[in-house]
């Protein structure tokens, strides 16, 4: 939640500046994905600061909705937590925009649980059948004798699109699974819930609830990059054609030490 | 300028002002069913109504959105029952019995109560009521029925007691005044002639404060659970059309059959709304009280 609110603090303060300043100050938009939004903000912020002649204004408005403001040509950077639809290449194709994707960090998806649930770790087969609706109760899973409340991502975000590839194999959901609009909101939800289940990529993952082990190998930056912790993608931001100008800077310092350093203090894991 | 030159620029002056917004209005509907009739080629109207199952990204995709129907159809009911009796006896007490300063205090609370933004009660029913609800019920789940209803019905208060309130203000003072002479007192007089005289007004309030539930979109995001399955009890969580509309459409494919069918659901939003405004439009007119004889 808060995440959230700081970016859009963000892009209207982003927005503020630009109506004072000079017109000729160079002006980014980014929108798109909440996940990759954090990873924006932080770099976005050192990055203006070393060029003040660079205004980013970055809004989150999700990955569906970058690509098609991307495709629209109302945003410069569309920030993506998946790769692009054949739908949406093909619409971007028939608008003459050749969108490039640049890999800016790997997000590992974590299981979390409220604080007080005894459980550390679960299979993959058993997040499998929780999220299917085939366990249902926590003592199947060697927890206490509790009704689990599964919670999920909106069908449409990219952190679910990739939940499902990554842990259900493409089954179904069950429908008795309560969707959240945001990452924010699902550890809102699961801080106060005894008996839910959720997950987060690994940069929202707090103090209020417990992060679960997937067949024994915690979420960590080591172990997605090396492959051993199953459940982790890359994440993306998209360009119209090579980037030129302020736009590929803004991206080359995104990519460069610094900036890597900078999505790992957001709970990322670096690409480089 | 000639002073019927004047009035005639005036007229039209506002009637173009009165058109515009009947203008926008016609945009925005047909915007809503250009986007959303394509749905119709991939599944016929009764499966996306009728069909159980919501799996929009799914492969292959389902469009069925029956459980979402429920579910508005659930928090708006149950809203309505928590709701009518706050409001339309708060109306009561505002204009027949009340003292003028606490009628002072009262009307502008309440009126407040309509001005605090959805995001606001959706907070305090995720944070402060669903906590509750779960620990004093030992449920699995706070975010349920009964927490979306109340919010609700909390939204819809202001709405009923104010349409309630200008109905039981416009009664004729002879139709009292006639109950007085004949020697009723005055919860009589309440029960048995100004309610029933403003009985099509408060329809019209409890029939506006039920499109305003039905149509609400962020408190329901935040409280309801969010889950597309037909409930089992008042306990479970659901997913009413406006949540599941606001939640998805960031991250559907523009003019995917995602999208489509999310305008698809719009439109049954839509003629939902537009059904309950006509009922009130309806009754308001058809019961209306008119005339009062006076000697």
């Amino acid at each position: 939640m808060s995440k959230i609110a700081q970016g859009f603090v963000i892009s209207l303060v982003c927005c503020a500046f630009l109506a004072g300043a000079a017109a000729a100050k160079e002006n980014i938009v980014v929108n798109g994905s909440t996940t990759v939004l954090p990873i924006s903000q932080a770099t976005a912020e050192a990055y203006m600061k070393r060029n003040p002649g660079v205004n980013i204004s970055i809004s989150g408005g999700g990955s569906g909705n970058g690509i098609k403001a991307l495709i629209d040509r109302t945003t410069r950077i569309a920030n993506s937590s998946r790769p692009m639809k054949k739908e949406e290449e093909q619409l971007a194709a028939s608008k003459g925009v050749k969108p490039v994707a640049h890999t800016v960090a790997i997000d590992a998806l974590t299981p979390v649980v409220h604080p007080t649930n005894p459980v550390n770790d679960l299979t993959l087969e058993q997040l499998s059948l929780i999220y299917q609706g085939k366990i249902t109760n926590w003592k199947e899973v060697g927890g206490k004798d509790m009704k689990i409340i599964v919670i999920s991502r909106d069908t449409s975000s990219g952190t679910y699109e990739s939940w499902q590839e990554k842990v259900l194999h493409r089954e179904k959901v069950t429908p008795r699974a309560q969707l959240q609009a945001s990452s924010g909101a699902v550890v809102q939800v699961i801080s106060k819930n005894r008996y839910a289940i959720g997950y987060v990529g690994i940069g929202y993952v707090n103090k209020s609830v417990k992060a679960l082990t997937v067949n024994g190998v915690e979420a960590s930056a080591k172990n997605a990059l090396d492959g051993t912790y199953s459940i982790a993608r890359p994440l993306y931001m998209f360009t119209d054609g090579q980037p030129t100008g302020a736009v590929a800077d803004y991206i080359r310092f995104v990519l460069s030490p610094e900036g890597q350093k900078i999505v790992k203090q957001q709970g990322f894991v670096p690409v480089k | 300028m000639p002073r019927r030159l004047k009035e005639i620029v005036i007229k039209y002056v506002f009637f173009l002002f009165a058109s515009i917004s009947i203008f926008i209005l016609g945009l925005i509907v047909a915007f809503l069913f250009r986007e959303g009739i394509p749905i119709f080629s991939v599944v016929s109207v009764s499966d996306f109504i009728f069909g159980l199952e919501w799996y929009p990204t799914f492969n292959p995709p389902s469009f069925g959105i029956w459980p979402l129907i429920v579910g508005s159809f659930i928090v708006t009911f149950f809203a309505t029952v928590i709701a009518v009796p706050l409001g339309v006896l708060s109306a009561v007490y505002i204009s027949e019995i009340a003292p003028s300063w606490i009628k002072e205090i009262l009307k502008p609370v309440i009126e407040l109560l309509a001005g605090l933004p959805s995001v606001v009660l959706g907070f305090f029913g995720m944070v402060v009521l669903a906590p509750w609800l779960q620990d004093t019920f030992d449920l699995p789940t706070g975010l349920n029925i009964v927490n979306a209803s109340f919010m609700l019905a909390l939204m819809a208060v202001p709405t009923i007691s104010s349409i309630s309130e200008d109905a039981l203000y416009a009664v004729p003072k002879e139709f009292k005044e006639a109950s007085y002479a004949l020697g009723a007192t005055k919860s009589e007089t309440i029960l048995k002639v100004i309610i029933p005289s403003a009985l099509s007004g408060i329809s019209t309030a409890v029939i506006l404060g039920m499109a305003r539930a039905i149509g609400e979109t962020m408190v329901l995001l935040m409280v309801a659970g969010g889950a597309a399955a037909i409930p089992e009890s008042l306990f479970d969580s659901v997913r009413p059309m406006p949540a599941s509309i606001a939640a998805e459409m960031g991250e559907a494919p523009f003019r995917s059959e995602h999208y489509h069918a999310l305008f698809a659901t719009g439109i049954v939003l839509f003629v939902l709304t537009l059904a309950f405004n006509l009922i009130a439009d309806y009754v308001s007119n058809k019961f209306k009280e008119v005339g009062s004889a006076t000697l």
